[in-house]
Order: C-alpha cells, then sequence, then structure tokens
C-alpha cells in the first residue's frame, strides 16, 4: 500500500506554475492553499520570479533548501512536468498532485505523456496523484491545495470522487451543513492512485469516520469489489455512482445476461461488498454525514418522535421502501410516556406530543425512547417551530413589549435544549436520533437547525431524508451483523 | 461467440454441484428412453418428454416440448413423435424424460460472466415474465450462504416467499443453498458464459429447476461434460 501521508499532510508544499494573474491555476492554488490556513512552508515556483501574494516566488524548484517540501503541486504544462518532478525528488518530495491537463484526455500525444509521467513517478517513488485533478483538501493539515473552492470545516468525512466537480459540491454541502471533512482529492485521470488506494488510506485515517465516493468508471469491477470489501468491514463507505459504461453490451444467449444491466450488477456487488450505495450526491453526503456523527444502530427498529401531527406519519410514510420498520411501542415505554405527556398524545409510533410538552417533555420522551432495548433509532421532528414564532414576534412591531421578550427568550432556549438533547443523548445512548426540519434550509438562523450545526451535526431538510440516511446506517450494521462484524 | 450445451447437459452440469434438477433420464430411441424410466424410480409418472440438443434452443417455439405424460404408452408416442421432428440441422439430438413437479411460484437463477465484475450470480422472479418483471438481484460468484440470504431480501416480491395459494412458504435456506451451489458452477466450471435455471419452480416451498442452459465460449468444454 502506497504512504499517502505526503500528500495529505505535508511538511511543505510546492507549487510550479504560480502566476500574478488571479485566474490562473497556479495563482489560486497558492491562494488557497495561504487562505485555509496551511501551516507547513509553501514554496511558489514561477519561471518569472518576483511575488505574488506577499510571497517569494523561486526562480527554479533547486532553490527549495533540500528537505524542506514533501508534496509538489504541478500546475504547468505537461512538456516541462519530468523535469520539475526529478527536481522535486532531489528535494526530497514523495507526493504529487498534478492538477495540470493535457495528457491521456488530450489524445494521443498526452497518452504516451502520461505514461511516461507515471513511470517517472515510479521510478523516483512519488505517489501520483492526478494528473487532471482538481487538488486536494486536508483539514488537519489546514490545507486547500485545489485550483478550486472552497474548503471545508474539519470533521470526519473523507472523499474520494473521479469528477471534481462533486469534490466541490460536497465540500459545499459541508459548509452548508456543518458537518465537516477530514480529507478530500479529485482523483482526475487516476494514471497511479485510484479510488481504492484514496479509501486504503481513508481506513487506516484516524481522522477519518467514513468514506465518501463518487465513482463514474469502473475499470476492473473484480478488483474494486475485493479491494473495498476488505474496506467496507472496518469503516463505512458511501458510494455514489453516476453514469453506465457501455461495457456490458455483449450479446448474452441468456435471460439472466439480458436481465445483468450494469447498474443491477453494480448494485449487487455494493451489497456483497458492505458499500453503501446513495442514489445522488445529496443522500451520499448526508448519508456520509450521518455516519460521521451518529452511533451505528443494533436494528431495524424506529421510533418518531414529533411535537405535532402531520411530520410524524411522513416520515414513517417514507420508512415503507427502506429497511427500518417503525415499531409498536413497548408496553413499559407506553406507560413511561403516558407519565410524562396529557392523555391527548398518540399513544402509538410516531410518538406525537400533540403539544402537551412543557419546559422539559421534549428531553425526556427522547431518552426513554432511546435508552429503551426494543427502540435501535430515533426520530426528532417538528424542532424549531417555537423558535419560528419566535422570530415572527421578535421581528414584528410590539416586541419586546406585552411580554415578548420573555417568551422569545424561552422559545429559543427550547429548541436550543432539544437540539442539544438529542445530540447529547444519542451519544450517551448509542442510539441514533436523527432530526430533521426544513428549517435546515429555510432558516438556517433557526436555533434548533443553528445548535445542530453548531454541534457538528447534520439536520436533516425533511423526514423522508433522515429516514432514508438512517436506512443507510441501519443496511450498514445489518450487514456487519450478519457476517459476525 | 459462444456455444450452448443441451438440456440435459446443462441439467447434469448444475446437478454435479447440488442444484436441485427435477428428476430425469435420457435417450436417443423410444426404446432407450423406456427403459432409461423403468430403471429410475425417481422418474414418476405424470412426466414431461423433450427433444433437446445443444443446436434446439428454443424447444416450446418448436413445438418439442410434450406436457403431462400420464403412462408409458403415451411416453413411448410422444417420443415417436419428437424423434420424428429433430432436423437435419440439428446435429445430435436425445429425448429428455423429466417428473413433472407442480407449483405456482416461478423464479429464475442463473450466471452471467459479466465483462467488468466477472462471474456474476442471479436470482429473480422468474417463468416467462422474468424479462418484463425484472425484479432480480446479482452478487458476484462465489457467494456465501449470507450473501445468498440478503439476495433473497433484495427482491421486491417478497410475498411471494410467504405461504401461496395453499403452498407453504418458501424454504428459503433450501434457495440459498441452490444460489451458492449454483454460484459454485459460475465460480468454477472455466469457459462459463451464462447460465439459466428458467424456471426454478417452488415445489412445496423448495425450489427445482425444471429447464437449465448453459452458455460456453466457443472452444471450451466442461468436463463434467465429456468425462
Amino acid at each position: 500500500m502506497t504512504d499517502l501521508s505526503a500528500l495529505f499532510d505535508p511538511k511543505g508544499i510546492i507549487v510550479t506554475g504560480v502566476s500574478n494573474h488571479p485566474g490562473k491555476f497556479g495563482f489560486v492554488t497558492l491562494h488557497n492553499i495561504l487562505t485555509s490556513g496551511y501551516e507547513g512552508e509553501v514554496f511558489p515556483v514561477s519561471r518569472e520570479p518576483g511575488e505574488v501574494l506577499g510571497r517569494q516566488v523561486l526562480g527554479s524548484i533547486d532553490d527549495v533548501p533540500d528537505g524542506a517540501a514533501d508534496m509538489l503541486f504541478i500546475c504547468t504544462p505537461p512538456a516541462i512536468n519530468e523535469g520539475l518532478l526529478r527536481q522535486a525528488a532531489a528535494k526530497g518530495v514523495t507526493a504529487a498532485f498534478c492538477a495540470a491537463g493535457g495528457y491521456r484526455e488530450a489524445g494521443p500525444e498526452g497518452v504516451e505523456m502520461e505514461q511516461r509521467l507515471v513511470a517517472l513517478c515510479e521510478e523516483l517513488g512519488i505517489a501520483l496523484a492526478g494528473p487532471n485533478g482538481q487538488g486536494v483538501v486536508s483539514t488537519p493539515s489546514s490545507m486547500c491545495a485545489q485550483i478550486v473552492a472552497p474548503y471545508a470545516p474539519a470533521g470526519k468525512i473523507a472523499i474520494a470522487s473521479q469528477s471534481g466537480n462533486f469534490v466541490s459540491s460536497f465540500l459545499n454541502l459541508a459548509n452548508h451543513t456543518g458537518v465537516g471533512v477530514s480529507r478530500a482529492v479529485a482523483a482526475g485521470n487516476a494514471s497511479v492512485l485510484g479510488i481504492a488506494d484514496y479509501l486504503d488510506y481513508f481506513t487506516d485515517d484516524p481522522e477519518t469516520a467514513v468514506s465518501l465516493v463518487y465513482i463514474e468508471s469502473v475499470d476492473d469491477g473484480r478488483e474494486m469489489f475485493e479491494r473495498m470489501a476488505p474496506l467496507a468491514a472496518r469503516k463505512p463507505i458511501v458510494v455514489v455512482k453516476g453514469g453506465a459504461s457501455a461495457a456490458g453490451a455483449r450479446a448474452a444467449a441468456s435471460h439472466t445476461g439480458a436481465l445483468a444491466s450494469d447498474d443491477a450488477v453494480f448494485d449487487g456487488m455494493c451489497r456483497q461488498a458492505g458499500l453503501i450505495r446513495a442514489r445522488d450526491v445529496e443522500e451520499a453526503f448526508e448519508a456520509a454525514a450521518t455516519f460521521a456523527t451518529q452511533p451505528l444502530p443494533d436494528g431495524d427498529r424506529v421510533v418518531v418522535v414529533t411535537t405535532v401531527g402531520g411530520w410524524g406519519v411522513a416520515a414513517v410514510d417514507a420508512m415503507a421502501d427502506t429497511r427500518l420498520e417503525p415499531t409498536t411501542l413497548p408496553d413499559d415505554l407506553m406507560a413511561a410516556i403516558d407519565e410524562k405527556l396529557p392523555p391527548r398524545w398518540s399513544k402509538n409510533n410516531p410518538i406525537d406530543m400533540a403539544g402537551g410538552e412543557t419546559r422539559d417533555t421534549v428531553p425526556e420522551i427522547l431518552q426513554l425512547v432511546a435508552e429503551h432495548p426494543e427502540v435501535d433509532a430515533a426520530v426528532l421532528l417538528g424542532v424549531g417551530i417555537q423558535s419560528n414564532t419566535a422570530a415572527m414576534m421578535r421581528g414584528g412591531p410590539f416586541f419586546p413589549d406585552h411580554g415578548l421578550e420573555r417568551i422569545v427568550g424561552f422559545h429559543e432556549r427550547q429548541d436550543t435544549r432539544y437540539a442539544e438533547a438529542a445530540a447529547e443523548i444519542s451519544t450517551a445512548t448509542g442510539t441514533p436520533i436523527v432530526v430533521a426540519t426544513e428549517l435546515a434550509n429555510a432558516g438556517p438562523d433557526n436555533p434548533a437547525p443553528a445548535t445542530l450545526r453548531s454541534l457538528g451535526r447534520l439536520c436533516h431538510a425533511s423526514a423522508g431524508r433522515a429516514v432514508r440516511s438512517l436506512h443507510h446506517l441501519a443496511g450498514y450494521s445489518a450487514w456487519k451483523r450478519a457476517r459476525g462484524l | 461467440m459462444s456455444i450452448t450445451l443441451s438440456e440435459a447437459e446443462s441439467r447434469r452440469v448444475v446437478s454435479g454441484y447440488g442444484v436441485p434438477v427435477s428428476p430425469f433420464v435420457t435417450g436417443t430411441s423410444t426404446a432407450d428412453v423406456l427403459a432409461a424410466v423403468d430403471a429410475d424410480p425417481s422418474v414418476t409418472f405424470p412426466v414431461v418428454a423433450k427433444l433437446c440438443g445443444r443446436a434446439i434452443a428454443h424447444k416450446t417455439e418448436r413445438g418439442l416440448v410434450r406436457l403431462r405424460i400420464a403412462d408409458t404408452d403415451a411416453l413411448a408416442a410422444a417420443c415417436d413423435e419428437l424423434l420424428g421432428k429433430a432436423l437435419p440441422d440439428d446435429g445430435d439430438v436425445e429425448v429428455l424424460v423429466s417428473t413433472m413437479v407442480d407449483g405456482n411460484r416461478e423464479l429464475i437463477a442463473g450466471l452471467n460472466d459479466d465483462p467488468q465484475f466477472g462471474m456474476t450470480v442471479m436470482v429473480g422472479v422468474g417463468g416467462i415474465l422474468a424479462e418484463a418483471i425484472r425484479d432480480v438481484s446479482f452478487r458476484l460468484a462465489p457467494i456465501t450462504e449470507v450473501d445468498a440470504a440478503e439476495m433473497l431480501d433484495d427482491l421486491g416480491t417478497q410475498r411471494l416467499f410467504d405461504e401461496f395459494r395453499g403452498e407453504p412458504a418458501a424454504d428459503r435456506a433450501a434457495i440459498v443453498e441452490a444460489l451458492v451451489a449454483l454460484a459454485r458452477v459460475g465460480a468454477e466450471e472455466p469457459g462459463l458464459r451464462s447460465a439459466d435455471l428458467n424456471p426454478l419452480i417452488l415445489v412445496d416451498g423448495r425450489p427445482v429447476a425444471v429447464d437449465a442452459l448453459l452458455e460456453l465460449d466457443e472452444g471450451s468444454e466442461l468436463e463434467e461434460v465429456t468425462s
């Protein structure tokens, strides 16, 4: 297995092709590395020495002190990169990210140059990422070495993608939700390092709790299966796949061959290998964010807790096409809840408190549900509505008089408490508690989603999406249990 | 290019690995067939008789299948008739006689050598509607019993496995065993390109293949067939 520590946690970075033009990749990369707060040494290199972003630009890699940099970020054209790699190797560089294009994707001449690049990196002992990729992000090193934005908050999700665009998509979602990222890398042409190599690294990486990959093409599906299955047994891997390959087109005399669509076979491979397959990028990120921040459920039994009506019904409906089951409330749990709520509560799952909650009710009910041995997971809905009311009061013409200031403060404290309770109780009991409200998008400053975000937890934007994430956690858990893992 | 084995050859290969197939005998003449039926107590009336050979892929379409044959006399007549339908292009042919099994539920199971993933094994809702329904689940061969059980879980039509029209619930363990055995055929037989067991009928809840078709890469020959 290739050691990728110099790629993800370099002690110093050489960036080639750094020009004064803020539209050029070299400039942007230097800008992003410096802006993200990277604390190692940075050596911008260009044929035209001078100053860029207040940094002295070196005229040659030869001017970099020996051993000061172990990563090379290439923004220069293919024709000169072999020479640069030799110089960099002489300085102690052991990893390179080649952002430059003009290789395999550019025609026969590019194919040949890519082959030479691969052979040279092998000769020099350099781990090569790319070429033709957008870059690498690593929050433990405060490093955004990318030719594009964004950077992301620190967290436990590691991303590897066959499309750089989706690295950006995942990082955008990390910024939006507040659920952070450990590493992110675009595989580019993946001429040496591919998705499975990055997954190898992520699975051993103590900074990473879950891997998230975007796959577009599968060269050797059998090899992918054989490499990924043992990794999935150790750490969850969420997969989203784009595109259908034409490779499945071989004519078959059999019904089985006719039924073997690429998607059906890929799906079966994922189920067998324990890969968690999401339907789209958003679902994939949310599943990864839930894996990164919640305990794994021990089974499929779910209880929905809601302050009022319809949301709970929607959550139970959403379970219909998942493996989750809205479990019947056990008698002792029912009795315990009866003690806490007025008689009009729903008396079944979903637990609809019917507005009967007082100051401590929501945390108390959540605690009863989450600690019950016959409940594997919980969904909390209806948070944020008190603060929604508070927001209207706060913005209206009567505030702060007529007792509004006091009640606004109470409402906002309550939603903050609910969000905190969901996090604390799930951690304490080992039972996942997913929280959903459209306020995650529609009112992100509302204390309920805002508190979850500040705790680094995902606030799902709908009950259906929360259920979908939980389905993925439960599926992975079942896969492990069935194999004694 | 590829070649297809006859149904009889295909049945022998898969049953050699433990895939359950309906009891059958074969013969190249009516007298041979009758003697074989007489000698094998597992083949019981009513039976089905089919003309099979490597070049015969579409038995039903050519009228080469006789169902619900009640006794020896009717079987003799069916054999004469089927052998008389053989065409010069059919090459070597034989009559396959098999116990007629009953069940309302039909699965399909099969193998396919995928260009990206190598040999795969499939189970699905079967019969003549299999390709229209497309309720199938694939895995890479070989598979474990856990994999096979999860394949069944993947199917959308779960009610098919409950008690059904007076028949007992499906014996999932028996289906799992058949799938594991079938996947072994795929993993261990060189040159195999695809296989169909269609239908795989649930008889008292247990799977029994009543048709089998193996497709090989041209030029390959299965050990079990030639030996």
